[in-house]
Parts: structure tokens; C-alpha cells; sequence
């Protein structure tokens, strides 16, 4: 089984994201960079996959600048094959843009499967896996929160869906995308991380694999969200009754 | 004159109030570009939800049957959904940012080759044409993007566009088979595991109470369902517990959650991570019960009570409760 996988390079979920002063983006600095949660899942996801299928091969994908080398690295030291970096200006990518990349790449690479995150946790998009399966006339399973192989032809996945959890069949190839639940990635080993160093990483672009990167979805200007302002303390449960029932009725 | 297509939601006969939400939408975005909207309806039986849409000053209920869309798939309804923009020479697709509109919709755009802002919180006008406005990075910066496409496709953040309310009338209702190619379907429905609840959906609830890991085990969650109950409201969670396995999966509340905003919301034992921040902070009323004065959650509340919960719940909910008598 041959699995596609990606590694978005995004802002550390744990930072504290701000606007420029001058509001013409977001302020980088002493902010870390890491890989996108959700595709930690989906690189975690693949390799357990092909471990259940009895055997494969996953190679993962990062599109961006030089520097997502070093989320290819963390997933190849988790236990991927093989990267593919798809050198691209940031700035200049939408949802479209990478899911019209990624799909140039499945013509080459012809996975079984192709693993995203639900999103990007810096866009917050939510959309590249979709794009991807549609473009490619493939089935796909999004929000995915636990997968189980039909053998080698399809799995069975069930999804975390508005009310509950959704279960759908699916035959390869198709697309998946991770939800939180699905798995805990493991952390990447010392072992890992040095083999990791001399596995085979191929360098690209778009316009090497014929994809044209204008943007359908086009930044046109940032503000920074409503301030909401800390309001009282109160110190017991009577002036809070009486504060929700008096003040801000709402009981 | 534009045109706009409401892609409407219906689970087994049941519209959903997030299409209603949409509707609001595509009424925003024909103040705005000109013209009217029509709704689209996909599945199968769907004569009572079609006529339900009728009241809202769609210019036509699209009602596309096929067998082929009895189990929701996003493959099957992308496909139909498309083939219906395509049939009413729509240049603005309208769904609900919802867990099946987020699925399928993109698919939409990817047919129709058009571009798509997902979860859209307002609209403005912009040069002749739209400008969308979306959280990024956990609702900690607003983007505003155009879309540079013919057509253009956007899911609406159901919490920023109130239920649209019936403004009379009764569009048509146009009943086709719905364009679908059974053949290239390689997905099937096979079921929903659906969390029963007799409270009011998260989504739509007035009274929002959700509880976090300072609840120290699943069995004192039901503090917080009991004060949920006193007050007919809905029972939400962050994703501590929902990862423990405390609560279902969907009562997670936060940027890769469920995005609420209740007349009033109440974090029990929640610290307040920008994640979860991002799934409540536009709720009217914001109540914090945490141990920690300096928990962040303190920062976006109306009304903190720095305190041990587990004294708190049930003292509050018991006073609550006389009040109603
Ligand atoms: C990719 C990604 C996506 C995420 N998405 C979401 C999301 O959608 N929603 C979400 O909620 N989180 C999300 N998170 C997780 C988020 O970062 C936090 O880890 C999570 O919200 C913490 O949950 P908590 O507040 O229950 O737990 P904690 O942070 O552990 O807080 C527990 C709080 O309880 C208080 N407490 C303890 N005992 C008592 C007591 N006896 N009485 C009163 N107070 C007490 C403590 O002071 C503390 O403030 C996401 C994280 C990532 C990386
Ligand atoms: N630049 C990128 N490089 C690699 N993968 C990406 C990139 N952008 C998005 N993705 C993948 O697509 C998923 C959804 O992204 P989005 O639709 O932008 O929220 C992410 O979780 C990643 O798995």
C-alpha cells in the first residue's frame, strides 16, 4: 500500500498570533514554527495504516518554503519513506493552489491513499482534502476518527460529524482527512531522526509539475478581532445569581 | 442580475436551522451584488422539507432526487449541488459552514472551478463585487479576501447570520432528478451513531454550559449537565475531556470544534486556550468558574468566580433552580 501524506509548516498552535501594528499581516516575530497538528495525525495515521496493511510506502509532501525541509525531516524521522518539497512562496498559495499541486503529484506518485489534516490550524480553511478528492474523481473521508482496511482495496472510517459519529465505506484510492481523535503521533526517535537525515528528499515546484499558481482566493486586508474586555469578579454564588439575573439578564 | 444558490441541509427529512442561517446570507449578498436567490435541496423524500423552504423568497426550491443520494455521501451531493449551480447559472454558492457543508462543499467549488472562502463571519461590498470576512489562526485575526473566480463559493459561520425568518410568499418548488453519475460513486453510506439528547443543540442553544478537565473525572461531569438541565440549556465541553472520552466527540467547543454564541456561557474548570476561546468569545454573557484567577478564560468573561467548582456547581445550580420554583 502506497500512502501520500502532507506536512503543512504552520505557526505554533501554542503562540500567541497577532497582527502588525500597520495590520498589513501577521507578526512573526518570537513565534515558533512547527508542523500542522492535524497532519502530525495524518502522518501518524499513514504509517499505522501501512504497518496494518503488512507493507507500503509513505511519502510526504510539504509545499511551501525551504525551511518546511525541516517538517519533512520530524516526519521522516517519525517513520516516512520519502519528501517531496514543493517550493512555493507562502503568500502566493490558497486551498486551490495546494490541492491542484497535491493532485499533480497523486498523477505521478498514484497513492493509495492520501492523508491530510482536517486543516490548517493557521488559515483554518478546511478545504485542500476536498478539493483534492473531487479533483482527482476520488471518494474521501474527512474528520476521520477511526479507520479500519477492507483489505487492500478500502476501509471502512468513521467520521465526527455534527450530532454524532458518521460511518462510511470507501475504495481506494481516496482521500482522507484526521481529526483530533483519530490517533496520538508517536514523537519522533533518536534512531529516527538520524536515519531521517539520509532519506530521499525531492525538490520541486509548481510550475515543474505543470500546476499554475494563480490565486483564486486573494488576501485583501486583515483586522484584529472584536476586544472583548475582562469584566467583574464576583466573590460568591449569590452575586452571581444576582448579577446574571439583574445586569445581564439572561436568566 | 446575480444569481445565488443556497445549498440547503436536510437529514432524513429534516431541514436544519443552519440552512436558514444561509439563506440569511444569500439575502445579505443580493443586497449587495443585486438579484435574487434560489434554494437547493438534495436527497431522497424530500416533498415536506422542500415545501418548508418555500416561504423565504427563494426565487425557486430546487428538489433534486436520486436514489443514489439516500446516504449522505459528499461525492453523490457535491455532484448535485454542482450540476444545480450550473442548471441556475449561479455566481454565488451559499452552504452553512456545518460538519456535511464543510465536506461537501469544496467539492462544489472544485466542480464549478470556482474559488471558495470558507466559514465567512460577514459581507461587504468590495470593488463591484464581495468581500468576505473569515477568522484566521483561531479567530485571533480576521482575513478579508475577495474571490477572483466567475463563480464564487462560501461556507457562512451559522452563529454570525441569524435564522432567516419567513417573509411570506411561496417560491415554486422545481422537483428534477438530481444529476448524479451512480458510476463514478466509490463512497457508501453505512450510518450515524447519533448522540440522543433531549436538550437543545449546542448550535442553536440560548445557554450554553460547557465543563473542562477541572472536572478531574467523567462522573462529575454531570455537574455541569445538571446545570445545564436547570437552565434548558446545552451541555458543551473543551477538548480535554472530549479526548478522555468523558463526552461525545461532538460537544467539543473551540476552533476545531463547535463554534457557539448563546445569550449566555459557562466555563466550568475550563483554563481557556486561545482553541477554545475561539469557539465561544462571541457568546453574549460569559461566566467563568475556575480555581485559578489567572486562568485566561478570566480574560474574555463578564462574570468570574474564582473558586473551587466542585463547592460552586451545586450551590449554584440549586439556587438556580428555587429561583425557577
Ligand atoms: C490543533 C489543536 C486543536 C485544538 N482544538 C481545540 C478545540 O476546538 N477546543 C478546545 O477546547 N480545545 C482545543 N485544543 C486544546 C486546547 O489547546 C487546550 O488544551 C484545551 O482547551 C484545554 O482544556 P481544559 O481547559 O479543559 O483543560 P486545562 O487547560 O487543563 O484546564 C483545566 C482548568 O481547570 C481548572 N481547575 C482545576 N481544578 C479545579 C477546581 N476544583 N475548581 C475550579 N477550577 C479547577 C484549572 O485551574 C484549569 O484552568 C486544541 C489544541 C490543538 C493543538
Ligand atoms: N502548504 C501545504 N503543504 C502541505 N500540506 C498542506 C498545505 N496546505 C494545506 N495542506 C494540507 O491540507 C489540509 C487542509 O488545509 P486547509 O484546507 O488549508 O485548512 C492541511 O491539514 C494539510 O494536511
Amino acid at each position: 500500500m502506497k500512502i501520500l501524506v502532507t506536512a503543512k509548516r504552520v505557526t505554533d498552535p501554542d503562540s500567541k498570533i497577532q497582527l502588525k501594528p500597520d495590520r498589513s499581516g501577521i507578526n512573526l516575530d518570537n513565534v515558533d514554527f512547527k508542523m500542522n497538528p492535524f497532519c502530525e495525525i495524518a502522518v501518524e495515521a499513514a504509517l499505522q495504516l501501512v504497518d496494518a496493511a503488512g507493507d507500503g510506502e509513505t511519502v510526504v509532501v510539504a509545499i511551501g518554503d525551504s525551511d518546511a525541509t525541516k517538517e519533512i525531516r520530524t516526519a521522516m524521522a517519525m517513520g516516512c519513506d520519502r519528501g517531496i518539497l514543493v517550493e512555493a512562496d507562502e503568500a502566493q498559495l490558497d486551498s486551490d493552489a495546494v490541492a491542484r499541486v497535491l493532485a499533480a503529484i497523486c498523477v505521478k506518485e498514484k497513492p493509495d491513499v492520501v492523508l491530510l489534516g482536517k486543516q490548517a490550524i493557521d488559515g483554518d480553511s478546511n478545504q485542500v482534502g476536498q478539493l483534492l478528492a473531487e479533483y482527482l474523481g476520488w471518494p474521501q473521508a474527512t474528520f476521520a476518527y477511526k479507520i479500519a482496511l477492507n483489505g487492500t482495496s478500502g476501509a471502512t472510517v468513521q467520521r465526527e460529524v455534527d450530532g454524532g459519529v458518521e460511518t462510511i465505506s470507501l475504495s481506494f484510492p481516496a482521500v482522507i482527512t484526521t481529526d483530533l481523535r483519530l490517533n496520538e503521533p508517536r514523537y519522533a526517535s533518536l534512531p529516527g531522526i538520524m536515519k531521517a537525515k539520509k532519506k530521499p528528499l525531492e525538490e520541486t515546484t509548481a510550475s515543474a509539475l505543470g500546476v499554475d499558481l494563480s490565486l483564486k482566493v486573494e488576501s485583501i486586508g486583515f483586522e484584529p478581532p472584536p476586544a472583548r474586555k475582562a469584566g467583574v469578579k464576583v466573590k460568591t454564588v449569590d452575586e452571581l445569581i444576582e448579577k446574571l439575573a439583574g445586569e445581564a439578564k439572561v436568566i | 442580475m446575480a444569481t445565488i444558490l443556497v445549498l440547503a441541509e436536510q437529514h432524513g427529512g429534516k431541514l436544519t436551522r443552519a440552512t436558514l442561517s444561509a439563506v440569511t446570507a444569500a439575502r445579505q449578498l443580493a443586497q449587495i451584488v443585486g438579484g435574487g436567490f434560489d434554494i437547493a435541496l438534495a436527497g431522497t423524500g424530500l416533498d415536506a422539507v422542500a415545501a418548508a423552504l418555500t416561504p423565504y423568497g427563494a426565487g425557486a426550491v430546487h428538489q433534486l432526487e436520486h436514489e443514489a443520494l439516500a446516504g449522505y455521501t459528499a461525492q453523490a451531493y457535491a455532484q448535485a449541488f454542482a450540476s444545480a449551480a450550473k442548471a441556475t447559472g449561479a455566481q454565488y454558492v451559499v452552504a452553512a459552514a456545518t460538519s456535511n457543508g464543510k465536506d461537501t462543499t469544496p467539492r462544489v467549488a472544485a466542480r464549478l472551478g470556482a474559488g471558495m472562502a470558507s466559514d465567512v463571519v460577514a459581507l461587504s461590498a468590495h470593488g463591484g463585487g464581495v468581500a468576505y470576512k473569515r477568522p484566521m489562526w483561531a479567530g485571533n485575526v480576521l482575513g478579508h479576501v475577495k474571490i477572483n473566480t466567475a463563480v464564487q463559493v462560501v461556507t457562512v459561520r451559522p452563529t454570525e447570520f441569524p435564522v432567516a425568518e419567513a417573509s411570506g410568499g411561496a417560491s415554486p418548488i422545481q422537483k428534477s432528478a438530481a444529476s448524479v453519475d451512480a458510476g463514478s460513486l466509490r463512497m457508501k453510506y453505512v450510518g450515524l451513531d447519533k448522540v440522543e439528547s433531549s436538550r437543545p443543540e449546542l448550535t442553536d442553544a440560548s445557554v450554553v454550559i460547557s465543563g473542562g478537565r477541572g472536572l478531574k473525572e467523567a462522573s462529575n461531569f454531570k455537574l455541569v449537565e445538571k446545570l445545564a438541565d436547570t437552565l434548558g440549556g446545552a451541555v458543551g465541553a473543551s477538548r480535554a475531556v472530549v479526548d478522555a472520552g468523558w463526552v461525545p466527540n461532538d460537544w467539543q467547543v473551540g476552533q476545531t470544534g463547535k463554534v457557539v454564541a448563546p445569550k449566555l456561557y459557562v466555563a466550568v474548570g475550563i483554563s481557556g486556550a486561545i482553541q477554545h476561546l475561539a469557539g465561544m468569545k462571541g457568546s453574549k454573557t460569559i461566566v467563568a468558574i475556575n480555581k485559578d484567577a489567572e486562568a485566561p478564560i478570566f480574560q474574555v468573561a463578564d462574570y468570574g468566580l474564582v473558586s473551587d467548582l466542585f463547592g460552586v456547581m451545586p450551590e449554584l445550580t440549586e439556587k438556580l433552580a428555587s429561583r425557577k420554583g
